[in-house]
C-alpha cells in the first residue's frame, strides 16, 4: 500500500477546502437533529400524559423512544448522503484526467484506494462525531441505555464504512459524478430492502438474500447487541467492495 | 536508457501500436513525432506504467516496464497532453503532493520544490489556486511535477503547447539543459521545435516507426526533391517556359512578380540531382539575367508530411491490393 499517506492528505484537503464535506455534514446534523428533537418532544408529551398512569409510565424509556428511532433515523440520512462523499472519489480523477498522472507516480493501486478510503471514513467519522451531541444531551437530562447508544453507532460507523467502500467501487465505473452517485444509491438502497423479498424467494435463497441484507444486520446494533457475525457482515462487505475497486482500476489501465 | 522491443497494443481488435522497437541512450533528447492518432500517446503510456502493453517489451534504466513498474514510475517524470492538475490545490500544496507521493524525503521536500519552481519560473504563483492561472502557469506547474525527485527519465507529451514565444524559449532551454543528465522523450507537434531541441527524432505513423535518425539525415535522407528558389529579371511565362524544358525538373511554381519586370520562382527537381547549373545555362543562352539562385534545403516538417502522406498511400495501395487478391 505504498504512497497511501500522500493520497490520503490530498483527498482529506478536497473535502475541507471545498464545501463537500460541510455541506454533507450540515445536512446530516439538521436532518438528524429534526428528527431528535421530534423524539425529545413525543417523549416529553408521553411523560406528561403518563403522570397519571403508573402503569403506562413503567413502560415508556429513552430506549424506545428516543435512541432505537435516532439510530434508525441516522441510519437511512446516511443511505442517502454516502453516495455524495463517495461519487467524487474516482470520478473526478476520470473526468480530470488527473487519474493519469495519479497512476504515474510511484504508488500502488491499494495505496491510491486505501488512502482515498480512508479520508471518505474519516469525513464519515467527523459527521458521526459530530452528532454525539444528541446522546450528550439525553445524558444530561437523564440515564439512557448507554449500551443500546453505543450499539447504535457502531452500527451506523460499520454500515457507513461498508457504503463507503461500494460507493468508492461504483465511482469508478463513471467519470460522470451524477451517475455515480445515483447508482450508489440505489445499490445501497437495494442491499437495505433486499430482505423485503425473502418471502417469495423460497427457504435457500430466503435465508442467501436475507444474509446479504443490511437492514439484517444493522438491526441488532441498534437493540445494543453488538454480535460477531453482524459486524463481520460489514467488514467483509467493505473488503468485497475495496478488492473490486482495485480490479476496476486494473481493468481501466488495461483499457489505457 | 529506454528500450523497445517489439511493443504491441490492441484496445479491441484494432491495434494502436504494432510491433514498435527503439532505443534512446542516457542523455539524449528524442522528438516523438506522428500525426494525431498515430500511437505516441499509447507508447509514452506504456512507457511510463499506466497501460500494459498486450506483448513486446520495454525497458527503462534496464527494468522491465511489466514487472518492474514501482521502481520505474519512481525515476519518471511525465507531463501528459492536457497537463491534468488538481485545480482546487494551491501550486505550493500540489508540489507538495507530487514530492510526498514521489517518496521525496521530508527533510528535503521544500528545497527540491523551491529548487524545481526556480527552475520553471513559478516562485510568483506558489500561493495561487491552479484555477486561476494562466495556461502558460499550468504548463509550467505540469512541467514541475514532472521534474520533481530529480528523475533521470522525462516523458514530455506537448511541453510548450499553449505558452507564448517567450515562454516557449525558456521552456525549450530548460529541456535542452536536461541533456547533461536526464534522458528525454518529447512529443510535439511543433516541427521546428524538434530540430532545435532534439539529438534524433523517432516518426510514427499507424502505430509503426517509419522513420528515425537525426533531424539533419532525415531532412537531407528523406527529401523526396530538391527545391531551387530562383529570381530571375524576365515575365514569370517566359521564365516557367524556359525552366521546364530543363531535364530532371519535376515542377516549376511561381512564388511573385516583386519588381515590375522580377520573377521569383520555385523549381522542383528529383532529389540526387542538382541542377543550378543547367538553370544559369539556359537563363544565359536565352538571354535573361540570372539575379539569385538558391538550393532550399527540405525542412523537417516537409519531410514529416512526405513521410506521412507516403505511408498513408502505401497502405491504401497495399489494402487496394489485398481486396483485389481477395476478389479474384
Amino acid at each position: 500500500m505504498s504512497g497511501w499517506y500522500a493520497v490520503f492528505r490530498k483527498e482529506i484537503a478536497n473535502f475541507f477546502v471545498s464545501p463537500i464535506a460541510y455541506a454533507v455534514i450540515a445536512c446530516f446534523l439538521l436532518i438528524s437533529g429534526f428528527f431528535f428533537w421530534a423524539n425529545v418532544s413525543l417523549m416529553s408529551l408521553v411523560s406528561l400524559q403518563a403522570a397519571n398512569n403508573p402503569m403506562i409510565a413503567q413502560r415508556i424509556n429513552m430506549t424506545d423512544i428516543i435512541i432505537r428511532p435516532l439510530a434508525q433515523n441516522m441510519s437511512i440520512i446516511l443511505l442517502f448522503l454516502m453516495p455524495l462523499i463517495t461519487m467524487r472519489l474516482f470520478s473526478e480523477e476520470k473526468k480530470s484526467g488527473s487519474i493519469e498522472l495519479l497512476m504515474t507516480y510511484p504508488i500502488t493501486d491499494s495505496g491510491v484506494v486505501f488512502g482515498k478510503f480512508l479520508a471518505a471514513a474519516c469525513v464519515l467519522v467527523v459527521m458521526l462525531a459530530s452528532s454525539v451531541t444528541f446522546p450528550l444531551l439525553l445524558l444530561m437530562v437523564g440515564e439512557p441505555d448507554v449500551g443500546t447508544l453505543t450499539g447504535g453507532y457502531v452500527g451506523i460507523l460499520l454500515m457507513g464504512i461498508a457504503f463507503v467502500a461500494l460507493g468508492m467501487f461504483l465511482s469508478t465505473l463513471s467519470e460522470n459524478q451524477i451517475i455515480s452517485a445515483a447508482i450508489s444509491f440505489g445499490a445501497a438502497l437495494l442491499f437495505w430492502v433486499m430482505s423485503w423479498i425473502t418471502s417469495f424467494a423460497g427457504e435457500t435463497w430466503g435465508y442467501v438474500i436475507r444474509q446479504l441484507s443490511i437492514l439484517e444486520h444493522i438491526d441488532s446494533f441498534q437493540k445494543g447487541i453488538l454480535a460477531l457475525s453482524d459486524m463481520a457482515f460489514f467488514v467483509f462487505f467493505a473488503a468485497f467492495f475495496l478488492f473490486l475497486t482495485l480490479r476496476s482500476l486494473e481493468t481501466y489501465r488495461w483499457r489505457g | 536508457m529506454i528500450e523497445v522491443e517489439g511493443l504491441t497494443k490492441y484496445f479491441g481488435r484494432l491495434a494502436a501500436i504494432n510491433d514498435v522497437n527503439f532505443r534512446v541512450e542516457s542523455g539524449e533528447i528524442v522528438g516523438f513525432l506522428g500525426p494525431n492518432g498515430a500511437g505516441k500517446t499509447t507508447t509514452m503510456r506504456i512507457l511510463t506504467c499506466y497501460t500494459p502493453a498486450s506483448g513486446g517489451s520495454a525497458k527503462v534504466l534496464g527494468m522491465d516496464v511489466a514487472g518492474d513498474s514501482l521502481k520505474i514510475r519512481q525515476k519518471l517524470g511525465y507531463l501528459p497532453e492536457n497537463v491534468p492538475l488538481y485545480d482546487w490545490m494551491r501550486v505550493q500544496d500540489y508540489l507538495e503532493f507530487v514530492a510526498r507521493a514521489k517518496k521525496v524525503p521530508a527533510r528535503q521536500r521544500s528545497g527540491e520544490i523551491e529548487r524545481v519552481a526556480n527552475a520553471v519560473g513559478l516562485q510568483e504563483v506558489m500561493g495561487k489556486i491552479i484555477r486561476w492561472l494562466s495556461k502558460g502557469y499550468r504548463q509550467r506547474v505540469g512541467l514541475a511535477q514532472a521534474l520533481i525527485g530529480d528523475p533521470p527519465i522525462l516523458i514530455l507529451d506537448e511541453p510548450t503547447i499553449g505558452l507564448d514565444p517567450r515562454q516557449i524559449r525558456e521552456i525549450r532551454n530548460l529541456i535542452k539543459s536536461f541533456s547533461r543528465n536526464r534522458t528525454v522523450i518529447l512529443s510535439t507537434h511543433i516541427l521546428p521545435e524538434v530540430s532545435q531541441v532534439c539529438d534524433r527524432v523517432i516518426i510514427i505513423n499507424k502505430g509503426s516507426i517509419i522513420a528515425e535518425d537525426t533531424p539533419s539525415n532525415l531532412t537531407r535522407s528523406h527529401g523526396k526533391s530538391t527545391r531551387c528558389h530562383v529570381v530571375a529579371r524576365a515575365s514569370a511565362p517566359t521564365l516557367t517556359e524556359a525552366l521546364q524544358g530543363i531535364p530532371n525538373v519535376t515542377g516549376v511554381r511561381v512564388i511573385e512578380e516583386s519588381v515590375p519586370g522580377e520573377t521569383q520562382i520555385s523549381v522542383e527537381s528529383e532529389s540526387s540531382v542538382d541542377v543550378r547549373p543547367d538553370i544559369a545555362r539556359i537563363l544565359v543562352q536565352r538571354n535573361i539575367d540570372l539575379l539569385e539562385i538558391r538550393t532550399i534545403q527540405a525542412s523537417l516538417e516537409d519531410v514529416f508530411i512526405d513521410l506521412v502522406t507516403e505511408e498513408g498511400e502505401y497502405s491504401t495501395s497495399g489494402e487496394r491490393a489485398q481486396e483485389e487478391e481477395v476478389a479474384s
